[in-house]
């Protein structure tokens, strides 16, 4: 355990040496084991160390590590005016949150790592380097993000995941849309990012330090600011945009959609599984400091859940199987956010970790489809995939029967946990959280529905086969940018069920099956699409582990309504929510002198942890919980239901829907115009103050500018006049003066000896003359 | 005296009018051979071998200025081809 610091290295390490040297050497094979190896020996490290916490009791489970001193003290003034000496240490703490987000991180990163090596294949040899260089550097920051032990540390993770994410969406960055959802999604992070760094700020100036535990102990002490809008609501509320940025909230969520342009495997991972919940995380993180702002926790419920809805429902429409997952995934973090904001923090992570797991799981699998289709990601060219694929239908159906809430698979304990706590809370949040309920169930049932079963609608295999020519050049490859648009299908040891495909497949393949298969192997890229198929073992291995994880995840938050012992994963969470009473004896003592009884009271009912009082109200509401559970599932099977009317028996229903609603229909598929509105708004805006900013510049800068170099050419004309006239005047009158002076004494400067000799003479007969006669 | 006087004053009127700057050279030896006699003519008149020994003197630096004048003139002639005085005005303003 005193080595956890060595979990978010070992990435490092692994990034670091596929990106400087694997990117021009290493083979693909070589690049994808050196990445996989790194998480694996992470994995077991975290293993390691979640046992080791797990051996503590409860309420000392909590683990500092202290690496290096990053920032050295440095005095700086706080609000009250003391002088706080700013020290930010290479900190990393394991305590029962973040060993549970350890485990998801480095558990499903793992898997994904594994599934990246099959996925990725097709992609040239530097690319394949590329790619594992920065999932591996993203498992990096993201465990940097889950262990630090202070806010700055949080932020190194927080910025490079956003930095990750963004190299890994443009993975592809040859193609336009690709390119463009990264900077998408990095700039709609940034606004995020800014109130993350508000809040830090205010923080420090508040408390005076950035380590976690000390700014809770510290928080416990103050009252809940339930009446007047504070301090600590104004910490809640930045650090509540950051995390509406990370975390696809509205307004901020319209990144997220678009970030399905990246590789199915980084979507899994970074979309669904761990970056976009780091939001969650840090709201639980903090749930000391949001509780004691609870009309912060109020306006996190509220946005939460009309995310959750709004998502929801714009999944119902979509068409991009990844796109349905996307909005699915914005949908749970809704429920996520819905959760923290009635202070159901750990049913808030439990979710966290179950969506991990389904949402991976079904990420996983729509890449497999994706994989299968030869780069098609529109679900009505599919159908009866379930046929072809048999092990990616099982597993994504255990994935649609979570995130659906069905019994006794995972997603239906954190789901309802959360709906459970809602009611509690406020009736409006609940029934908005049961809509949803509803629609991600339809709208998972018709994902399945559409790609599973039905009639086989995408293209032919054989665009030479009979009758199919239309058929291929209407729909075939769209996208021949993506490596999977070429036939992929050809691979050594892909399993291989091509019953129904005989009567198609007239072409040079005839002899159909594995041999003839085997005999492509290695011509990716150029060979014809033999059409779905199972994919290859790497990519189903992990799909089974996540089915599996999806199934039994749940078991740990089996609520009390159902097991007297109560859920698990609460009683495990719980020390991470609240203040530590143990370690700082004088901190918590102080609380309860001048917190006093009205706010010891207010945390018991606001506060994640479930304390006495919250206790009772549990077992007097058991009959209520198990009520509500047998109502949701019934509100599940309705979503399924519907769903399979719509789009298994009678599939023209949802065609005349779609017709009658039309204006619905039209909102809802172009996601209620949001993107255009931003486009309208705040980027026409920025583009507006751009431009004048611009005119501003040519005329008032500019001409300021130019006016001084005017001003200096015309005293510099004058100064060259005066030069001319007065200085030159001067020194030619002198000059002038001695050439007129010296006319006359020049004429006696003949040149002639004899002249000059004459002269002396008279000079000497002159001189001896007067010398003669003087004396 | 009267025979230096002469000596001198047709040295002095050369050195004047005469064109020539041989001619004129050749009255300065004259004017430096009047001085001469007068010096020796004053040596014996007043017992005092000091004016003979100016006048070997005054020989010898005629003799220096005899050289180094011829070889202006040399030097002078094969620039002009003359040995005219008027045409050396060189040193006219």
């Amino acid at each position: 355990m005193r080595y956890i610091w060595l979990i978010p290295l070992l990435p490092a390490i692994g990034a670091a040496v596929n990106g400087l040297v694997g990117i021009r050497a290493f083979s693909r094979r070589l690049a994808g084991l050196v990445a996989c190896v790194m998480m694996t020996v992470a994995l077991a490290l975290s293993l390691v160390a979640f046992w080791q916490l797990l051996a503590l009791p409860s309420a000392e489970r909590a683990f500092d590590v202290t690496v290096a001193q990053w920032i050295p003290t440095i005095p700086l003034q706080l609000s009250n005016g003391a002088l706080g000496g700013l020290q930010v240490p290479w900190g990393f703490r394991l305590d029962p949150l973040s060993g549970m987000m350890l485990l998801v991180v480095t558990g499903i990163g793992t898997l994904i790592h594994v599934y990246s090596t099959a996925y990725m294949a097709d992609e040239p040899r530097g690319g394949v380097a590329r790619f594992f260089c920065y999932l591996n550097l993203f498992c990096f920051f993201m465990l940097m993000l889950v262990l630090g032990n202070n806010f700055l540390v949080m932020f190194v993770g927080w910025e490079g995941v956003g930095l990750c994410s963004y190299l890994l969406i443009g993975y592809w960055y040859e193609k336009k849309s690709a390119a463009d959802a990264g900077k998408k999604a990095f700039i709609t992070n940034r606004v995020g990012d800014w109130g993350f760094v508000l809040g830090v700020f205010l923080i420090y100036s508040t408390f005076g330090t950035l380590d976690f535990r000390a700014v809770q102990n510290a928080a416990a002490t103050m009252p809940i600011e339930t009446v007047h809008f504070g301090v600590l609501s104004f910490i809640c509320l930045f650090l509540f945009v950051g995390a509406v940025g990370k975390s696809a909230q509205i307004p901020l969520y319209v990144w997220l959609p678009d970030a399905m342009e990246g590789p199915t495997p980084v979507s899994a991972l970074i979309h669904a599984a761990t970056m976009v919940t780091a939001g969650v995380y840090m709201v639980g993180r903090n749930a000391v400091l949001f509780s004691h702002a609870p009309m912060v926790m109020e306006l996190i419920a509220v946005v939460g859940v009309l995310t959750a809805l709004m998502a929801a429902s714009i999944g119902l429409v979509q068409y991009d199987i990844k796109r349905v997952l996307a909005y699915s995934t914005v949908s749970q973090l809704g429920y996520m956010f819905t959760a923290m904001g009635v202070g159901a923090f750990s049913a808030g992570a439990f979710h966290l970790m179950t969506h991990a797991f389904f949402k991976a799981l079904l990420f996983l699998g729509s890449g497999s489809v994706i994989h299968a289709m030869g780069g098609e990601q529109d679900m009505r060219r599919m159908g009866n995939l379930k046929k072809y694929m048999p092990v990616t239908f099982a597993t994504m159906f255990i994935g649609t029967l979570a995130i659906a809430g069905i019994p006794p698979f995972s997603g239906f304990f954190s789901k309802d946990e959360i709906l459970f706590r809602a009611f509690l809370h406020n009736k409006a949040i609940w029934v908005l959280a049961v809509a949803t309920a509803l629609m991600t169930a339809f709208y998972m049932f018709r994902l399945v529905a559409m790609t599973f079963f039905g009639a086989y609608r995408g293209p032919a295999w054989e665009s030479t086969g009979q009758g199919a020519v239309a058929v291929a050049a209407a729909h075939g490859v769209k996208r021949p940018s993506d490596p999977h648009a070429h036939g992929q299908a050809d691979r050594a040891d892909h399993e291989v069920s091509h019953g129904p495909a005989e009567p198609h497949d007239q072409g040079h393949d005839s002899p159909h099956g594995p041999a003839a298969h085997d005999d492509h192997g290695g011509g990716h890229g150029h060979g014809p699409w033999h059409g779905p198929h199972e994919s290859p073992t790497p990519m189903t291995y992990p799909l089974m582990a996540l089915a599996v994880g999806a199934v039994v995840a749940g078991f740990v938050g089996i609520p009390a309504a159902l097991w007297n012992r109560g859920p698990a994963i609460e009683k495990f969470l719980e020390p991470s929510f609240t203040a530590s009473e143990v370690r700082p004896a004088p901190a918590t003592a102080g609380a309860a002198a001048t917190g006093g009884a009205e706010g010891a009271q207010e945390r018991s009912v606001r506060g994640a942890g479930s304390t006495d009082a919250e206790h009772e109200a549990e077992q007097a509401s058991q009959g209520l919980e198990l009520g509500l559970m047998g109502f949701s599932v019934l509100i599940a099977l309705a979503g399924i239901g519907i769903a399979w009317k719509f789009y298994v028996t009678s599939p023209e229903i949802s065609e005349r829907l779609a017709k009658n609603w039309a204006g619905a229909h039209r909102l809802l598929s172009n996601k209620y115009y949001v993107d255009e509105l931003y486009n309208n708004t705040v980027i026409s805006g920025t583009f507006g103050l751009g431009r004048g900013l611009w005119t501003f510049d040519r005329r008032v800068v500019d001409g300021v500018v130019n006016g001084s170099s005017w001003v200096t050419v015309i005293s510099a004309w004058f100064s060259g006049l005066a030069d001319r006239t007065i200085v030159d005047g001067i020194v030619n009158l002198v000059g002038r003066t001695c050439e007129e002076a010296s006319f006359w004494f020049r004429k006696v400067q003949t040149g002639l000896v004899q002249n000059y000799a004459l002269l002396m003479l008279f000079g000497v007969f002159a001189f001896v003359t007067v010398y003669l006669f003087s004396r | 005296m009267l025979l230096s006087a002469a000596l001198f004053m047709i040295g002095v009127v050369g050195v004047m009018i005469r064109r020539n700057i041989i001619v004129i050279f050749m009255s300065i030896e004259l004017i430096l051979n009047a001085v001469n006699i007068n010096l020796v003519a004053f040596s014996s008149q007043l017992q005092n071998v000091v004016g003979q020994v100016f006048a070997v003197f005054v020989i010898a630096v005629a003799a220096a200025e005899a050289a180094v004048g011829l070889g202006i003139i040399l030097a002078f002639y094969r620039n002009k081809e003359t040995v005219n005085i008027d045409e050396m005005n060189l040193m006219r303003w």
